[in-house]
């Protein structure tokens, strides 16, 4: 690899955003899945730190709560070098009124090269895009998308399970108002994987079938036919909404149990967290070796650490 | 244009030669360890260590080590694309071992770098030596091989490829020249009508 070499594959990662994965072809995201791997083996180093990103300085714009994603991003980019500044919403200058457009404008003002953003509502992320010139990473935009939380998951079923193309994913729980599905079942639909929705009916919209993407309402249909189960959390503030009768009956009808596992051994259990304990799961299910929750969460520092290194090259001359 | 500087059988005769001159430089091989730089360099290692392993009849750590992560010019080169990183592996503990990093070509000195620096997120190694099949010169940084296989004087915009049959199809070092700045035409004695 000596500075000389000049080496010109065919393909060329162009992209300068990550807004969703309805954005990116199936070679993108093969491109970062595959970065991603080399990124997974520096996290076990002694010194899992490289100067990659020591030039960048990266804005973490949280205007909705979130803890898990923004570590992540933040141990990401820590990783890299990068310098990065956090910004929550809750203790702002959006409570003394200040816009969107002002506050990031004000942002881009002090040198930013890279924005990530979480946002209540859908398009924030693109809006974005329009305003500034820095590169923009969603990391979750109402019930729109969330990336990088399914490029985790499609990089933890290559790594742990096998191969995308024909794997069998069943994906339970509130597929309404789920975003991670939405992203899901883009980049799962785009690398040719086969997908099953299971929930109740107030939580499994009819119209996904669009996506092509196949509907039951039975939890033990969905587990039989499935190599990988990917759990979805029950969104305890919304519950008010009537969506299910009680937490116990949502356990009763679509929580995964011991029982479940011993009489289907063929599936591998997944979960974006955080977990409800005794409502998507049991709790020993969620202690159980069928489960890769830990990895997906040491894989989404991996993911994400590539993306920031994909964006951050592509936007060189 | 491209010039065949070593035959196949001159760098299989090259690299055995490096494989015995890693062993006198390094003498103690129970704290040794190859390291190959990626792409070339790790074929080349694995063969020196093959060499090593038959000849002293004991086990040779092989690593392989991509430094893309580590490069200060990644974002800076000429090149379109973003360099795309390949496979890390150094199955063994660093610590005070003797390390002897092998490339293909050494040009600018800045892989090296990098190549250290990326080392040493593994551990403290005792000492980390180079050995480069070419030396085509033009350093920027303070940088210079400790087993050489050969030195070859260059211009800047000439080329300096080591192939090796895994990755090329077959061995051999050769020169290309992208321009056809030298132009000796004029002194080749011309053909007889």
């Amino acid at each position: 690899m000596s500075t000389q070499d000049n080496e010109t594959t065919e393909y060329q990662f162009k992209q300068k955003h990550l807004i969703g994965l309805a954005d990116y072809s199936a070679a993108d995201i093969n491109h970062v899945l595959s970065q991603a791997t080399n990124f997974r083996e520096i996290l076990d180093r002694s010194v899992p730190k490289t100067p990659t990103l020591r030039d960048k300085t990266i804005v973490n714009l949280f205007y909705e709560n979130s803890t898990r994603t923004r570590l992540s991003f933040e141990l990401a980019q820590k990783r890299m070098s990068a310098d990065v500044v956090n910004f929550s919403a809750s203790s702002s200058s959006t409570k003394k009124g200040e816009s969107l457009k002002d506050t990031v404008r004000n942002i881009e003002a002090m040198k930013i090269d890279m924005v990530v953003v979480r946002h209540e509502s859908p398009g924030v992320p693109h809006l974005l895009t329009k305003f500034i010139d820095a590169n923009i990473i969603n990391a979750g935009d109402g019930a729109h998308e969330h990336p990088t939380q399914a490029l985790l998951d499609l990089f933890t079923i290559q790594r742990h399970v096998g191969p995308l193309r024909g794997m069998k994913i069943a994906i339970i729980g509130d597929i309404l108002h789920s975003r991670v599905v939405r992203s899901n079942i883009i980049g799962m639909k785009k690398l040719g994987a086969e997908i099953l929705l299971c929930g109740p009916k107030t939580m499994l919209p009819n119209t996904l079938k669009s996506m092509g993407v196949e509907i039951t309402y039975n939890l033990e249909e969905a587990l039989a036919w499935a190599q990988v189960v990917m759990s979805l959390r029950i969104q305890l503030e919304r519950q008010e909404g009537g969506l299910f009768p009680s937490l116990r009956e949502y356990h009763q009808e679509y929580g995964i149990t011991m029982k479940h596992l011993a009489k289907y051994p063929q599936f591998t259990l997944m979960h974006p967290g955080p977990i409800n304990r005794g409502v998507e799961m049991e709790g020993l299910v969620a202690d159980s070796d069928r489960t890769i929750i830990l990895s997906q969460v040491t894989n989404g520092v991996a993911v994400r650490m590539a993306v920031l290194y994909l964006l951050a090259g592509g936007s060189r001359v | 244009m491209l010039v065949q500087l070593l035959s196949p059988e001159d760098l299989n005769r090259t690299i055995t030669r490096l494989a015995h001159q890693a062993v006198e430089r390094f003498d103690n091989l129970e704290h040794f360890a190859l390291v190959g730089l990626q792409t070339r360099g790790v074929f080349l290692a694995k063969r020196m260590a093959e060499h090593i392993e038959s000849l002293y009849q004991t086990e040779v750590k092989l690593g392989v080590l991509d430094v893309t992560f580590y490069r200060d010019d990644f974002r800076t080169s000429t090149s379109k694309s973003l360099p795309e990183a390949k496979i890390t592996e150094i199955p063994f503990d660093l610590t005070n071992m003797n390390i002897l990093l092998v490339d293909d070509v050494l040009y600018t000195g800045r892989t090296i770098r990098s190549a250290m620096e990326a080392l040493n997120s593994f551990g403290r190694p005792a000492e980390i030596r180079l050995c480069t099949i070419v030396d085509r010169g033009h350093r920027e940084l303070p940088v210079a091989p400790d087993i050489t296989g050969l030195q070859v004087p260059t211009h800047e915009n000439e080329r300096v490829e080591v192939h090796v049959k895994e990755v090329d199809g077959q061995d051999g070092v050769f020169i290309r020249r992208k321009n056809k700045v030298l132009n000796f035409t004029s002194d080749q004695p011309k053909e007889a009508k």
